[in-house]
């Protein structure tokens, strides 16, 4: 059973990473990169990882996407918007992603149907995972937020509204 | 209880972090080439969840949080990148980026 989820579920992730590294437009190419991480939620949840396929859907398919439609439609501004936004609207390209995304809604349903016997992975739930990271873990937890801290310092110092240089190819 | 072979698993991480490889050298748009290397860092997060799922232990999950904020920081600093690269040269092709002298 859950074998057989997987195996669809695989399907679905190698396909949409497939479809996402061919897509010539990159906002079509983000729908199916998001459906290739939703895949690998529901991939993680079959292994018993159920606080990981948690975080995978919140924060990768949640919040690091929402950052990349906020660049993609950043860099979209200048008159092609409007024509640009109309062909984006055209109904035909969300049809694969939909599909896609209906077959892991049919899975996550099966599973949730099932309840206790769909047969995932072995099972190790969030408060392992809590107990292990607040305890032998606590170095590389402090090691993360300081990353985290670089990396807001960082995406901070480069977001700046750039300051005037020569024209273009000033380096400086 | 644990039906879903290993091999099966690692596999699938080996499948996709070659899709992402593939996209990142095959690929010349900045946005999409980060694109990639989120599809190499969830493979990467992959594996590990495979390995503690096999195991039993919660060190995989772990792993997948670790390399979870590695990939939001990659991503904050590297769309600010690409934000400062498209406004200097008005293009996103990583190829006009090639005006460094060091």
């Amino acid at each position: 059973m859950a074998l057989t989820l997987f195996y669809i579920t695989s399907a679905v992730a190698v396909f949409a990473t497939g479809m996402m590294i061919t897509r010539l437009n990159a906002v079509h190419a983000l729908l199916y990169l998001i459906l290739s991480l939703l895949a690998v939620g529901v991939i993680f949840f079959l292994l018993g990882a159920h606080f990981a396929a948690v975080l995978e859907v919140i924060i990768y398919a949640g919040a690091i996407m929402v950052l990349f439609v906020f660049v993609i439609m950043m860099l979209n501004q200048g008159q092609k918007t409007m024509e640009q936004e109309h062909a984006w609207l055209q109904p035909g390209i969300w049809i694969g992603p939909s599909l896609l995304a209906l077959i892991l809604f049919v899975e996550l349903l099966l599973i949730v149907v099932l309840g206790d016997n769909a047969e995932t992975g072995h099972v190790v739930d969030s408060k392992q995972v809590g107990i292990a990271l607040y305890g032998p873990y606590l170095l590389a937890v402090e090691l993360a937020s300081l990353l985290l801290l670089a990396g807001l310092v960082g995406a901070y110092h480069l977001g700046k509204p750039m300051i005037k240089t020569k024209k273009s190819g000033g380096n400086s | 209880m644990n039906e879903i072979p290993m091999e099966f698993g690692l596999l699938l991480s080996f499948v996709l972090f070659a899709l992402g490889l593939i996209g990142v050298l095959v690929r010349r748009n900045l946005i999409m080439i980060l694109m990639s290397l989120e599809v190499m860092l969830n493979a990467t997060g992959l594996a590990f969840i495979v390995a503690g799922s096999r195991w039993g232990e919660a060190d995989g999950q772990i792993m997948f949080l670790l390399i979870l904020t590695l990939a939001a920081a990659e991503v904050g600093v590297g769309l600010g990148l690409a934000l400062q690269i498209f406004h200097r040269f008005h293009t996103l092709d990583a190829d006009s980026v090639n005006e460094m002298k060091g």
